[in-house]
């Protein structure tokens, strides 16, 4: 996996390849009983309530602890063009969709070759704060929750020597 | 209002003095003869960034010299690790995910 943040342009990229044919993974990110199973870093599971794969429909989804407490995000959908592109707009939000500015555009690519899809996705951060933010806001208590249970952590530290 | 830590070293210039003060604490003058802005600009720079607690003054006689928070920085890198780490472990399960879907295509 390739990730690069560039501070300049606020920007995030991440480039993966899978070993699948494009029109899968495109399925992976597009079919919300799909997403949840992959979505959410191990403690934490996806849970989406709403989703409307079209351009200026929604997916508004919880990120959900072990202990059982809801993070909402709500990602609105800017653009699609079927299994190359889609754009959206990401922002944490309160469980009633209201979004809790500012959020960050996001810019997803898919391309096959020999049978392999890359993706990439970009992040822009109208603040790099947020990053901060972010992960202070919803990942501290999946760092306790992995403390507390070993075998997950070992999991998940397995997890990302493979990914390397 | 809290500084954006991001947004004090995505400008070029606070990375320059950044660099600078990372070999060794400097006054706001000697900082400003590496530039050309004016000694104003520099001030401007370096409040920021006080603001943000990657640099800090310190009084020695007369003169105020700034120096790296090394700890601060060290802060940054430690986000971003985390940001990625996120992304590792979201693409580990697409993967997983992929292979499920490719036996069960498989089988039809």
């Amino acid at each position: 996996m390739d990730f690069i943040v560039n501070k300049e342009t606020k920007t995030v990229s991440i480039t993966k390849q899978f070993d699948a044919p494009r029109d899968m993974v495109w399925d992976a990110y597009t079919k919300p009983e799909l997403l949840d199973q992959w979505w959410a870093p191990k403690p934490f599971s996806s849970r989406t309530k709403v989703m409307e794969f079209r351009e200026g429909g929604r997916r508004f989804y919880a990120m959900v602890s072990p202990e059982g407490q809801e993070r909402w995000v709500l990602q609105q959908f800017k653009s699609i063009t079927p299994k190359t592109n889609f754009k959206l707009f990401n922002a944490f939000a309160d469980e009633n969709e209201t979004p809790q500015l500012p959020g960050s555009d996001w810019d997803l690519n898919f391309s096959e070759q020999n049978g392999m899809t890359t993706v990439h996705v970009s992040i822009y951060n109208e603040s790099l704060e947020r990053l901060e933010r972010m992960i202070e806001m919803g990942f501290k208590e999946g760092t306790a929750a992995q403390l507390k249970n070993l075998e997950e952590l070992l999991v998940s530290l397995s997890q990302s020597a493979g990914a390397k | 209002m809290k500084r954006d830590v991001f947004q004090a070293i995505a400008d070029p210039t606070r990375r320059a003095i950044i660099a600078l003060v990372a070999v060794q604490a400097m006054t706001p003058n000697a900082i400003a003869e590496h530039f050309d802005t004016s000694r104003q600009a520099v001030s401007k720079h370096l409040r920021i960034l006080t603001e943000c607690e990657l640099v800090t003054p310190e009084q020695k006689g007369r003169e105020i010299y700034y120096r790296l928070e090394i700890d601060k920085m060290k802060e940054i890198d430690k986000w971003i690790e985390q940001y990625r780490k996120i992304w590792e472990a979201r693409f580990e399960q697409l993967g997983e995910v992929l292979e499920v879907m490719k036996t069960k295509h498989q089988e039809e």
